[in-house]
């Protein structure tokens, strides 16, 4: 809109030159297409600079490993030995899991939020909720280790095994710490997000359609699940793929729960390791260039999934797009 | 007339003197290892506070950090945990010379549920628990040096840092020198290492509180944490077979027995040292210092400042649990000081 306005301004006949330039400066049109242009530009920017760093420092590293980095199992530093497979698997199962969780336990709050709470009742706990987002995560890290830890040694997880022990997924020691306690750590971290934006795009959803629904005899449940939920169903997408960005690249929370061990296990009650953790933990002592190089180019990794799977975020919101739902 | 004369002469006195007490202030900047990080900053403050006109800043950003700031000359000095590779060495620019500052220890603390008292560890013991071939508390090679002692036939859990820290290097570098296994599938020492077993937990913190948690562990954490937090650790046997509990005294005996083949550029490992009463698992900590700094004000104040640090300095150690230097190695790098140029 904003842009519309500026060529419709251009249109009008110029006075002289300098007189035009103040009068435009003055209406503030061009001074506030110009600031939101440089910072549009400057994340771009930022954007750029920080992949062509990551590419460059990291040379020494793709050189010598090459596409080998992506499915090596080892990481030893004594012997100059660097792979990212471990790290991938542990980013995504924990990434994996707290969606898992988060997904369901979120949206159905959202629902209850804005389409069956009380108002006053809503505000309050959404109130809570924007709260909850801004705890800092080491405190998660800290509630994970004095609360779910625990837990998950003495009681979850010996339940799970119990049930569930039969699969590799539930099997072999448990320590307490691991993929599952790192997956419910992340859990309980994202699920603010997925609350928050889900509950407001419910309430954008227009009151005609619930309308609508109730009046061709839809029960408020079917209008709510059947009609307001897939009318906001891009915007919900938009806070699961929020959260899930903010799972991969945890790093406090999840360094503290997850057991730091390099290894591709099957269950998910073994230690594991995530990207983001392990460049916190072993920057700022890596001695090696070679080392150094490969913590980066874990760097470089972590961007490029977050890229693929916005990407594949975008391509899902597009493909359900045509399937009905929100008129375009 | 006469008042502009006046002005004229009264701003340019106040510009040399404003001149003067710049020139007399000395900044020095500094980055590197965490762990002496408590002892640093109070010697920094101390001397700074007998010395106005020298203001060191240090920043504990690790000692990968600290070699690498010292080497791309963004720093005056570094502080380092382990002593730089002869590798790292010849990539530097110019020549960088080691000064033992201060003595740390690691310690085996452990949580076995019925086990109260302290146990002995025998290095093979700690070698085979760390690689995984000890895998139960009640292993023959634990029992025989604890006899009386009712181990159970659980599980053993271990838990390293996984953080990169100078206590990794201490521990894996003992390690290296008592097993060659250790030597062959793991390697050398280093701040973080590829762990054939366990559970990783970041800081001392993270180490002392899994151990607490998870019952039939055992972890290393320095021996500074353990003291300053009250927590129980066992014994280690050192050369000389005995077992002995970390102590200060210990450290610096383990220091002082090393220090009789010192080499010239202090970059020595003291682990598993000869004597008695040497505690095993001990190391130096050192600063980097440029052989040649050009600025004379800055080369005064850092042999200033090391001179200070080896004599008066080494007084406030204690009160912060860490080990003295021996009397042989202040003196030796008191003659050290001389090379920086």
């Amino acid at each position: 809109m904003s842009a519309a306005t500026t060529t419709m301004r251009r249109e009008v006949p110029p006075k002289s030159g300098l007189r035009a330039f103040i009068d435009r400066f003055k209406g503030g049109d061009e001074i506030a297409h110009l600031i939101t242009l440089i910072a549009a530009a400057g994340i771009l920017l930022i954007t750029i600079l920080l992949v062509m760093e990551l590419w460059r420092t990291s040379y020494l590293s793709r050189s010598k490993f090459g596409w080998m980095f992506f499915w090596t199992k080892v990481w030893d530093a004594n012997f100059d030995d660097f792979g990212a497979a471990p790290f991938i698997y542990g980013t995504l199962v924990t990434s994996a899991i707290a969606l898992i969780i988060a997904v369901p336990l979120g949206l159905a709050s959202a629902i209850f939020l804005s389409e069956l709470a009380p108002k006053k009742l809503s505000d309050i706990v959404s109130f809570l909720i924007d709260l909850l987002a801004a705890v800092p995560s080491v405190i998660y890290g800290l509630l994970g280790i004095f609360i779910v830890v625990p837990l998950m040694r003495t009681t979850l997880g010996p339940a799970l095994k119990s049930v569930f022990g039969f699969t590799p997924l539930f099997s072999g020691p448990n320590y307490g710490v691991g993929f599952l306690t790192a997956g419910i750590v992340l859990a309980i971290m994202v699920v603010p997000f997925i609350i928050s934006v889900s509950r407001e795009v419910l309430m954008t959803v227009p009151r005609e359609q619930r309308e609508a629904a109730l009046a061709l005899g839809a029960t408020r449940w079917e209008s709510t699940w059947k009609v307001v939920v897939p009318w906001a169903r891009t915007g919900i997408m938009g806070s699961i793929f929020l959260a899930l960005a903010r799972a991969l690249g945890e790093t406090m929370a999840v360094t503290m729960v997850i057991g730091n061990n390099p290894k591709i296990t099957a269950s998910l009650f073994a230690p594991g390791y995530t990207i983001a953790s392990v460049i916190a933990n072993e920057f700022t002592e890596a001695t090696g260039n070679l080392y150094l190089s490969a913590l980066i180019e874990l760097g470089l990794v972590l961007f490029l999934m977050t890229f693929i799977l916005n990407g594949m975020a975008r391509l899902l919101i597009v493909a359900t797009e045509r399937g009905g739902g929100r008129p375009a | 007339m006469n008042m502009k004369r006046t002005l004229v002469v009264v701003s340019l006195l106040l510009g040399i003197a404003a001149l003067a007490a710049a020139q007399g202030q000395v900044l020095l900047n500094a980055a590197g290892a965490t762990f002496p990080y408590p002892i640093y900053s109070k010697w920094f403050d101390v001397y700074h506070t007998a010395h106005p006109n020298v203001q060191i800043n240090y920043q504990s950003i690790g000692s990968g950090g600290g070699i690498r700031q010292l080497q791309a000359g963004t720093v005056d000095f570094g502080a380092s945990d382990g002593p730089m590779s002869d590798e790292q060495l010849s990539q530097s620019k110019f020549k960088i010379l080691h000064f033992p500052t201060v003595l740390g220890a690691d310690v085996p603390s452990y949580n076995i549920p019925g086990v109260s008292g302290e146990l002995n560890f025998t290095q093979k013991a700690l070698a085979g628990i760390f690689l995984g071939t000890i895998t139960k508390w009640n292993d023959p090679e634990i029992a025989k040096a604890n006899s009386g002692v009712n181990l159970p036939a659980n599980d053993i859990v271990v838990i390293h840092r996984s953080d990169g820290s100078g206590t990794t290097y201490i521990w894996t570098d003992f390690l290296a020198k008592v097993s060659d296994d250790w030597k062959n599938k793991v390697g050398k020492a280093g701040t973080s290492v590829n762990w054939p077993v366990g559970l990783g937990g970041k800081g001392n913190e993270g180490v002392a509180g899994l151990v607490k948690q998870t019952p039939n562990s055992i972890g290393y954490i320095e021996l500074v944490y353990a003291a300053q937090n009250g927590i129980a650790f066992g014994k280690v046997q050192n050369a000389a077979g005995k077992f002995v509990k970390a102590d200060l005294a210990g450290v610096t005996a383990a220091a002082a027995g090393a220090a009789k083949d010192m080499p010239a550029d202090f970059r020595v490992s003291i682990t598993n040292a000869p004597g008695a009463t040497a505690y095993p698992v001990s190391s130096f900590t050192w600063l980097l210092i440029p052989a040649q700094i050009q600025d004379a004000a800055k080369r005064d104040a850092i042999k200033g400042f090391l001179k200070w640090m080896l004599t008066d300095g080494q007084g406030y150690n204690e009160g912060l649990t860490y080990a003295k230097l021996p009397k042989a190695v202040i003196d030796q790098e008191l003659k050290a000081i001389s090379l920086i140029q």
